[in-house]
């Protein structure tokens, strides 16, 4: 630094020169927090009894941090905090509205029951090569995307999320796992950058980067940009991410080889935020090219949901079985984005806490029923109604769910999406949501009868054989999900309205924009 | 209504399932004797909703609820009326009688705790289910009705034929559910009401909206399945695989009658209409005449009465959509009466194959000295089904005549229709309540006798009921019948039948069904044998083709699924930038986005021409290479290239880091490949070169015009002129580029550190699974991963 350049400078053209209230730090608390502790696990990696110690008491504390960035959310309204104190758009900004804070909740809850049953399923050496501290950077870039404001920014977080979730991935070392983690990571690699490349373009187009700003300027640019275009890429990238058809090859081919955790978190966690990238590119960057691509999303989301729908119905394997419901519920989601009205996106925002929450479950629970009835196989294993009757009631509390029936959590935001669709007279996309239900009914209903009620098939090993499963670690965080699942179904009251008021939020983004621009105008 | 009722009828509504939280334990305690506590609840609801009569019969309708989804303008909200009324005391009142029978029934079983469960909760689903004001509210528990039938039906879930049943009910029934839910919803949307009792108000409203006819078959969709019209009955029989209080309970008494329910709820506002007036009485006639025939075939006494089931139900449906006032009526009488000896007999059936260790009606007989009570209660239940005084029976056979018997060819052929219904229903009642009691015990058929008090009593109660019911048909009519029948039809009616006979042709064409009756009876096994001669000729029926139907939707999946999921890595990547060149360029073009033409650049230095010469020949290397490694290094040339140029646009920084990357990526790469066996060349038939050098020029194509179009437009300077001007004033760094990264976007920065981080760890595992395994680690083979 020389001393001759030194003058005096008004700092306030450049920088926030407040500082932050105490409460606005939350924003940046998940990532911060989750950063430290994924550092700590590292360091001590090979301490393999002592990383559960720290890292549920970890995931608690995320859990409680995100509730709290909720509330002060739902209080005061999107919150905006640039990092580097740069005004925004020069710094990077994380802006957090209810949709956002929303989700991180969500994700941190369905990372905490991961973590608590990894600490009974992950052996010593799944410790020892990092699930912990992946557990914990595979946070981090989740919600890093959920809550930054700056869309280069969103892009260096899905690498963190996919890259830890990489690591995860390979985790068990089996052969198998190569397959699909090699598929896994390339197809993903090539959706990232996809993403990428549309950036580029939007910093081209923009000079920008940060999202109210683009918003803005979207909305006042006066030469013809080929912002259809644009969006028709990023909807590309973001349907990839998000696993919809026909871009969905790399999760069934990946999801069922991980330990059963691992896809756990995945099914919770990943494509939900593909999702969400592509909700706020098109909601609040591109609002008006999303309504013209709004029939091609309506049709992806239609033949999503069905065939998601129809794979599962195919499957042997109960966890490949579920990875086809994750993909039938991306086309759900994607539905209410291409509805646009506030009942549908509402419905969007509600079905994704409901999917990250209801798929992380049945994915324990799939691993649970393994280790009860000797293996994943629906047709080979049988008789856990019997041996495991608690395991069976939650399971079927989880499979009603998942199907949207009554009273369970699936019910309501597609009961939402039926009128929604019935509203504009879209009947076509409320008879796909509801043969998509139909479908996992059947779908789920088989794996019931086979594995749960049907008596063990001889030669499987008696009732002596199945494993004891531990009240404490093994069914804690299924039944904490599951009895979010039921209140859910039985209250839906505040989480819809969380829905609603993030969906105002999202389709009228003046509070956002306003929260990066107090001024109210561009610099 | 006072603020103190409403909270009654909630704790009412809720209390069954309260009770089914409690019940595996106090069966734990009490064993079977559970039954008369838990027996308390139905009775607290029975009369909770007794106290409704005076108010009801009196014409008043009693609405009450709260809010609960505001959001979504939903209510939990109730409608006491007659029709609701009444439901809910047979609801509750059989379901007294079914409990204790339960316990009875399953005594010592396993799972009985589990079984009184799954039954409260049914109880609490219908009569949440009939008492439903708010549409939502009625789909919930219409939709919980399904799913404990399916967890009742499935019971004993070691039979394969219980599961298949349970399976079989929930998708029919849960599939129905959803055209129920359609067809709400559009209610909803075209009236913009959500309660039923608002509903009802509206005359006419439905019956003139242009979407009059899908909200019709939506509802009808609904209703059928649920209420087994053929040609969706098949569940209905298969269901009898649940215990006996389930067949009697669910199976005739109340769930099935819940799409009667429906139609009878939304007659005022459906109803009146040719398609109402047509489809019904079609669909509820052949129901009528199919469920009787299929009932004469069998011998199981639970599925006689099973497809006797079926075709009351059919009667029901018929009647309601006849049209007339009267028919209304016989709908309300013989629903009321259906439910009584329906449910006797169904408890009869449980108690003789409980005691005699048989249901095959051609294996039972001469158990009427031994059992006595369920003798008495099953012949007066028969009675009632033929339709014989002094019994409620007769009552509604003498109105469904009364209702049917109009001028005309259609009224006509729907008496006919009757008669030959109520004739065979005549039959098969007798046949279940005389043949296993009369005439010769056969060989080795159990030593029965009653029951204890708690088999009997269910059957002797309802028979007592049937016979009392009639005898003061005044006051059932004033507080049951008229109430009932005044809110199905959506106006005041009176009902005036009694057992005192009056001569007309009601009672000629009764006389004529009894006739044919009792020629029908003593031809009841030819009448078998010809039956089932016929339906072994047909071969094919809806169970059948239900499997068929489940097992193509697998197949068609599997098919499909199969199709799109090919395992092969290629495909995958094929499909994905195919898709990249249609995102592109559709919207380019039909949007009129495409780039004007760019003008050819004239002021192109040599140095400039000539490194992107030498990135060209680099490239044309690459096409030609021989070997893999020969073509890896030659990309490195276009590298090096792209590197000068960066070099020459003054991006030093940039220009080093290209070379860096560049140099590792060929070094690596060439590492990497000398490890891997792969071929040394990637030899690809001429068509598999043509198409794969299609997608890449068309890619590479599309993104290019992108770029065009994008650099054609002014770009915006403010953050390049930001980071100018305050780079070294604030952030003090003369080099911007390093601001940036460290400071202005140091955060992203932050993230990218922790890419590299994971990076190695991940690493970390890869390199143990080489080390552990020798296998070949790149197996691309669809067969033998993903794809089983």
């Amino acid at each position: 630094m020389a001393t001759s350049d030194k003058e005096p400078v008004d700092l306030s053209v450049a920088m926030v020169t407040d500082p932050a209230p105490l409460a606005d730090w939350l924003v940046i608390a998940p990532l911060v927090f989750g950063m430290i502790v994924g550092s700590l696990l590292l360091m001590v990696r090979k301490d393999t009894r002592l990383q559960p110690y720290i890292a549920i008491p970890g995931l608690v504390v995320l859990v409680v941090i995100a509730a709290a960035l909720l509330a002060h959310v739902v209080i005061s309204g999107p919150v905006t905090m640039t990092m580097g104190r740069w005004l925004p758009p020069f710094g990077i900004s994380f802006t957090v509205d209810i949709l956002g804070a929303l989700l991180t909740l969500t994700a941190a809850i369905a990372a905490l029951a991961g973590g608590i049953y990894g600490a009974g399923d992950v052996n010593n050496s799944g410790r020892r090569y990092g699930f912990y501290p992946f557990l914990f950077l595979m946070m981090v870039g989740v919600s890093g995307a959920f809550l930054t404001g700056d869309i280069f920014n969103l892009y260096v977080w899905f690498e963190v999320l996919l890259i830890a979730s990489f690591g995860l991935l390979i985790l068990g070392s089996e052969r198998g796992q190569i397959d699909g983690a090699t598929k896994y990571a390339f197809l993903n690699l090539v959706a990232t950058t996809f993403f990428l490349i549309a950036t580029g373009y939007l910093y081209g187009i923009f000079g920008t980067l940060n999202m109210a700003d683009i918003a803005i300027k979207a909305k006042t640019m006066e030469e013809k940009a080929p912002l259809v275009t644009l969006l028709s890429l990023y909807f590309l990238a973001f349907g990839m991410k998000a696993a919809a058809f026909p871009v969905n090859f790399w999760l069934p081919a990946s999801y069922h080889t991980p330990r059963v955790v691992v896809s756990a978190l995945f099914a919770g966690l990943l494509t939900k935020v593909g999702v969400y990238a592509f909700m706020r590119v098109a909601f609040v960057l591109f609002p008006a090219e999303r309504d013209i691509l709004g029939w091609v999303i309506a049709s992806i989301a239609a033949v999503t949901m069905i065939l998601g729908a129809m794979g599962a119905l195919a499957q042997t394997d109960f966890r490949r079985l579920l990875g086809y419901l994750v993909i039938s519920g991306i086309g759900i989601m994607f539905a209410g984005i291409a509805l646009a009205s506030p009942d549908g996106v509402s419905a969007t925002i509600f079905y994704a806490v409901h999917s990250m929450i209801v798929m992380t479950a049945l994915y324990l629970a799939s691993g649970l029923a393994a280790r009860a009835s000797g293996g994943f196989s629906i047709a080979g294993s049988g008789g856990i109604y019997t041996t495991h009757p608690f395991l069976a009631a939650v399971t079927l509390i989880l499979f009603f769910a998942v199907s949207g029936l009554p009273p369970f959590s699936g019910l309501w935001p597609k009961v939402i999406l039926v009128k929604a669709s019935l509203d504009v007279g879209a009947w076509w996309l409320a008879g796909a949501v509801l043969l998509s239900g139909f479908l996992t009914t059947i779908a789920v209903g088989r794996v019931w009868v086979l594995s749960y009620w049907r008596p063990a098939p001889a030669g499987t090993g008696d009732e002596q054989d199945a494993e004891n499963l531990n009240p404490l670690i093994d069914y804690a965080p299924l039944v904490l999900l599951t009895a979010i699942v039921v209140a859910l179904g039985v209250f839906p009251q505040q989480v819809l309205e969380l829905s609603q008021t993030g969906t105002e939020q999202l389709l009228n983004p003046i509070d956002y924009i306003r929260s990066v621009f107090p001024s109210g105008g561009e610099q | 209504m006072d603020a103190y009722m409403p909270s009654t009828t909630l704790f009412v509504l809720l209390l069954p399932f309260i009770a089914a939280l409690f019940a595996p334990a106090l069966t734990r305690l009490f064993r079977h004797n559970a039954a008369w506590l838990l027996a308390i609840v139905p009775v607290v609801i029975f009369w909770h909703f007794a106290t409704f009569l005076p108010e009801v019969s009196n014409g008043e309708v009693v609405t009450g609820g709260y809010q609960w989804i505001p959001a979504f303008r939903v209510n939990f909200s109730w409608l006491v009326d007659g029709l609701s009324l009444t439901f809910a005391l047979l609801i509750s009142g059989i379901g007294i009688l079914i409990v204790l029978y339960s316990g009875g029934y399953l005594k010592g079983h396993e799972h009985l705790g589990r079984f009184f469960s799954f039954i409260l909760m049914f109880m609490g689903s219908m009569l949440g289910l009939v008492m439903s004001d708010s549409f939502l509210m009625f789909f919930v528990f219409w939709e919980l009705t399904s799913i404990t039938s399916f967890l009742l039906i499935g019971f004993d879930h070691k039979r394969e034929a219980s599961r298949r049943a349970a399976l079989q009910a929930l998708v029919v029934t849960g599939g129905g559910g959803l055209f129920l839910l359609a067809g709400l919803l559009l209610i909803w949307n075209v009236t913009g009401i959500s309660e039923m009792s608002l509903l009802l108000r509206s005359h006419g409203v439905l019956a003139d909206s242009p979407f009059y006819v899908a909200i019709f078959i939506l509802v009808l969709g609904g209703a059928f399945t649920k209420s087994a019209q053929f040609p969706l009955h098949f569940w209905l029989p298969n269901a009898m695989e649940a215990p006996t209080p389930v067949s009697a309970y669910l199976h005739s008494a109340t769930m099935v009658k819940a799409g009667v329910y429906l139609l009878m709820r939304l007659n005022p506002v459906l109803g009146g209409t040719a398609a109402w007036e047509t489809v019904l009485p079609i669909f509820g006639g052949a129901t009528l005449i199919v469920g009787t025939l299929l009932a004469v075939r069998q011998t199981d006494l639970k599925l006689m009465l099973a497809y006797t089931t079926v075709s009351s139900l059919g009667l029901l449906v018929m009647l309601t959509g006849f049209g007339n006032e009267k028919a209304v009526e016989a709908a309300v009488l013989y629903l009321v009466a259906h439910s009584m000896f329906k449910g006797a007999l169904f408890m009869v059936a449980g108690g003789i194959d409980h005691e005699a260790g048989s249901r095959d009606i051609t294996r039972l007989g001469g158990l009427m000295s031994a059992m006595p009570i369920t003798f008495a209660a099953a012949f007066a239940s028969a009675f009632s089904m033929a339709g014989l005084p002094p019994f409620f029976g007769f009552l509604a056979k003498e109105e469904i005549y009364a209702g049917l018997w109009q001028p005309g060819a259609w009224p006509l052929f729907l008496t006919l229709v009757a008669i030959v219904g109520n004739g065979l229903m005549f039959v098969i009642g007798f046949a279940v309540a005389l043949k296993p009691f009369l005439g010769e015990k056969p060989q080795g058929l159990r030593d029965a006798h009653d029951g204890p008090v708690l088999l009997w009593l269910g059957p002797a109660v309802l028979a007592v009921a049937s016979l009392l019911t009639a005898l003061f048909s005044g006051l059932t009519h004033r507080l049951i019948s008229i109430p009932m029948a005044t809110a199905v039809e959506g106006e005041p009616v009176s009902v005036y039948i009694s057992l005192i006979p009056h001569i007309g042709m009601p009672l000629l064409l009764s006389g004529i069904t009894i006739a044919f009756g009792i020629v029908a009876y003593r031809n009841l096994e030819r009448m078998r044998a010809a039956m089932a001669a016929a339906l072994a000729a047909i071969g094919w029926g809806p169970d059948r083709g239900f499997d068929q139907f489940i097992r193509g939707t697998v197949r068609l999946s599997f098919a499909v699924t199969r199709v799109i999921q090919t395992g092969r890595m290629e495909f995958y990547m094929k499909v994905t930038f195919l898709l990249l060149i249609v995102a592109i360029l559709v919207p380019m073009v039909l949007f009129d986005e495409l780039p004007a033409m760019p003008r050819w650049p004239q002021d192109i230095s040599l140095y400039e021409a000539s490194i992107m010469a030498i990135a060209a020949v680099g490239l044309i290397a690459v096409l030609y290479a021989r070997d893999r490694l020969t073509a890896i290094v030659s990309l490195g040339i276009q590298g090096f290239a792209v590197a000068l140029l960066f070099m020459l646009f003054g991006a030093p920084d940039l220009s080093f880091t290209q070379f860096m990357v560049e140099t590792l990526s060929v070094v690596i790469l060439a590492l990497a490949m000398t490890r891997l066996r792969l071929t040394p060349t990637d030899h690809r038939p001429v068509g598999k070169l043509v198409g794969d050098m299609a997608i890449s020029i068309a890619g590479a194509g599309a993104f290019l015009l992108l770029l065009l179009k994008v650099i054609q437009l002014p770009f915006d300077l403010t953050l390049p002129e930001f980071f100018t001007q305050y780079s070294l004033s604030i952030a003090h760094g003369r080099n911007i580029v390093n601001v940036i990264l460290v400071d202005f976007r140091g955060t992203d920065t932050w993230g990218e550190i922790a890419v590299v981080m994971v990076a190695g760890l991940a690493i970390l595992s890869l390199i143990r699974i080489s080390v552990r395994s020798s296998a070949r680690i790149a197996a691309n083979d669809p067969t033998e991963e993903e794809r089983r």
